[in-house]
């Protein structure tokens, strides 16, 4: 997968090194804004509340 | 990675035990960045948004305390004790209060937002809808984050009876006294009710009640402390004593 994805990539390696790291600030990105908040609206290990459920 | 020299059908099924390894890999990253994310990011990220609420809603109150009218003390009336600043039920979301525990910090002041939804307790302490407003009569009901989210009640099992909570308005300042703490289901809604733990008692008491997750890291149980109205105090006397700094013993 990884072999792949640097295979895919072009220019020289400092290129494909650079696309590789935009490419993983972009995943995480996605991940702080999007994803995670939505996983712990489900999880809710941290939920203080009382309430009648 | 290249094992186009070899049998095509060894080769592709060391491809696919190749991949299926890197996704779990990746599976794995995504999850340590999860928790980096939950114990951490969020809680630095709340934690700077609740520091500034909490500096607006000072330059605010500091602006406007000249123009605030005094507040009258309706003293009869239900559910009105003397001076509540907060006569109506701020929109869901806003910060109204600060509160202020000197067991957690001299530095300590969270912002209180009304609301107890998840936006709620990101961006502070939230005040159970329909319960009391500071300084009224019944229970002035709040919950707030004991990991995670800026964790304005990180420390809440280090506070002993008799312990300061300090509730800040716009007009006033309400001194609570920490009186007992329990642990208790997460559906036991009796602890925020009027008289904490009896429910349908009419009140006589301005309470105080936090209520926190618990253990911590976990949704199990939850951990709440009660807390008595002490004093009130006009903004315009300063900051009342009960603001000291405890020792921590």
């Amino acid at each position: 997968m990884y072999a792949w994805w640097w295979r895919i990539l072009p220019g020289p390696w400092w290129v494909r090194l650079l696309l590789s790291l935009v490419a993983v600030a972009a995943v995480v990105l996605l991940c702080f804004e999007v994803v995670f908040p939505a996983v712990a609206e489900r999880l809710a290990i941290n939920d203080g509340t009382v309430d009648g459920r | 990675m290249s094992a186009a020299g070899s049998a095509p059908g060894g080769s592709r099924a060391r491809a696919a035990v190749g991949v299926v390894g890197e996704l779990l890999v990746t599976a794995g990253l995504l999850t340590l960045l999860f928790v980096v994310w939950q114990l951490y990011w969020t809680d630095f990220t709340s934690g700077r948004a609740q520091a500034a609420e909490v500096d607006q809603l000072q330059s605010r109150w500091a602006t406007s305390a000249p123009a605030t009218p005094g507040t009258v003390p309706t003293p009869g009336a239900p559910g009105a004790a003397p001076g509540v600043a907060v006569d109506v039920t701020p929109p869901q979301g806003d910060a109204f209060a600060i509160a202020y525990v000197p067991r957690f910090g001299s530095g300590y002041a969270v912002p209180v937002v009304e609301g107890t939804g998840t936006s709620d307790l990101q961006e502070g302490i939230g005040h159970y809808r329909g319960t009391a407003l500071p300084g009224q009569v019944g229970n002035l009901a709040l919950a707030g984050h004991r990991v995670t989210y800026g964790k304005p009640f990180n420390l809440i099992a280090d506070l002993q009876d008799g312990d300061a909570v300090v509730v800040a308005t716009a007009t006033q300042w309400f001194t609570y006294r920490v009186q007992s703490h329990e642990i208790v289901r997460p559906s036991q809604v009796s602890v925020i009710a009027p008289v904490p733990d009896q429910p349908g008692a009419t009140p006589t008491q301005a309470w105080l009640t936090m209520t926190a997750c618990h253990p911590m890291h976990s949704a199990r149980q939850r951990y709440v402390v009660h807390a008595l109205l002490e004093s009130v105090q006009d903004r315009s006397a300063g900051p009342p004593a009960s603001l000291a700094p405890v020792g921590q013993g």
